[in-house]
């Protein structure tokens, strides 16, 4: 099962995200540049992190409009999975694919370190591998990650069951300590309305081995894996 | 066609946490600048076009702004014309 590894000029977390999927058995990824037009025969696409064409303007403003963009969206309103990791998620909530926008860390700070997150759902192509309210540990890196939406979109999201992860303390709780960024409503992760389409902000694929500090990411590919089984069979 | 300058000044919306300029805020506070009420931080576009009219000029920086240079989401933004030069190759 094929799976493309979007790279914009910028991207630096393209070779983690190519990694992690040859790590699951199943999953074929491939690299394809920003300027290509036609995505060809693939079964997901990765948007990896980075800065893609340095976050000018803003963050994912100007790689909504690279070549590549018009097929991944023909391809994720058609239904085919799409992951969103980092700077991946914020061009995913530039192009429209997800909803809301990013702000700067309410730090002020560049944020890179290992976070708690709560896995919301598992009605997903993406989280069936976990079980619901499992506490994973995975790393963040990024100076925009304060997730914004007006309170009408929030309360879309939270409804439908579409927050996908939650930043948590390591028991799990919400509590002071427990948002890195400032993301309304600990927002980590979220889905489109059809559930095809996945933004998060921490790095699964930098999780793939104890050896590294944590194996907990490899649940996201895991679970991609399956479902793309699950739909070829 | 005329050529005209138009500012395009894109700001945070109103209410919307600005970290930027609250720490510039502080900045300014621990300088010795006392009752500074608020700081927010924005970002200022000129851009050079030719057009028939003025608000020709303006409509277009406007859709723009639409499509790229503001995020509705967490941004508004206004444009003023801050220059005209008339005909081919006009003067500044």
């Amino acid at each position: 099962m094929r799976v493309a590894v979007l790279t914009f000029p910028g991207s630096n977390c393209d070779e983690d995200c190519f990694r992690a999927l040859e790590q699951v058995p199943g999953l074929e990824p491939e690299f394809v540049w920003h300027r290509t037009a036609d995505l060809g025969a693939v079964d997901a696409v990765v948007l990896p992190g980075g800065f893609a064409h340095g976050d000018y303007l803003r963050a994912g403003a100007i790689a909504r409009f690279s070549p590549v963009m018009r097929p991944v969206q023909a391809f994720a309103e058609a239904g085919g999975p799409v992951i969103g990791i980092c700077n991946g998620f914020q061009v995913l909530c530039e192009t429209g694919l997800l909803p809301g926008a990013f702000l700067r860390n309410d730090s002020l700070r560049f944020r890179s370190h290992p976070v708690h997150i709560r896995v919301e759902t598992v009605n997903t192509p993406f989280t069936s591998a976990y079980r619901k309210g499992q506490i994973l540990r995975i790393p963040i890196a990024h100076g925009e990650g304060n997730y914004f939406a007006d309170s009408e979109t929030l309360a879309q999201l939270e409804g439908e069951d579409r927050v996908v992860f939650r930043y948590t303390t390591p028991d799990g709780g919400l509590g002071p300590g427990s948002n890195p960024n400032g993301s309304c409503h600990n927002i980590a992760g979220i889905l489109n309305a059809s559930r095809n389409v996945l933004g998060l902000m921490p790095h699964p694929e930098r999780a793939m081995e104890d050896a590294l500090g944590s194996s907990d990411g490899r649940g996201v590919f895991e679970s991609l894996a399956r479902h793309l089984a699950g739909v070829a069979g | 066609m005329s050529r005209y300058r138009l500012e395009v000044r894109v700001k945070p919306r109103p209410g919307l946490l600005d970290p930027e300029g609250k720490a510039i805020h502080h900045a300014l506070e621990s300088l010795g600048y006392p009752g500074i009420e608020s700081v927010r931080v924005g970002k200022v576009i000129d851009l050079d076009l030719t057009a028939g009219h003025a608000e020709a000029a303006v409509e277009r920086g406007r859709e723009m702004c639409r499509k790229l240079l503001a995020n509705p989401v967490t941004e508004d933004f206004d444009i003023t014309v801050v220059s005209q030069a008339n005909g081919e190759g006009g003067r500044k």
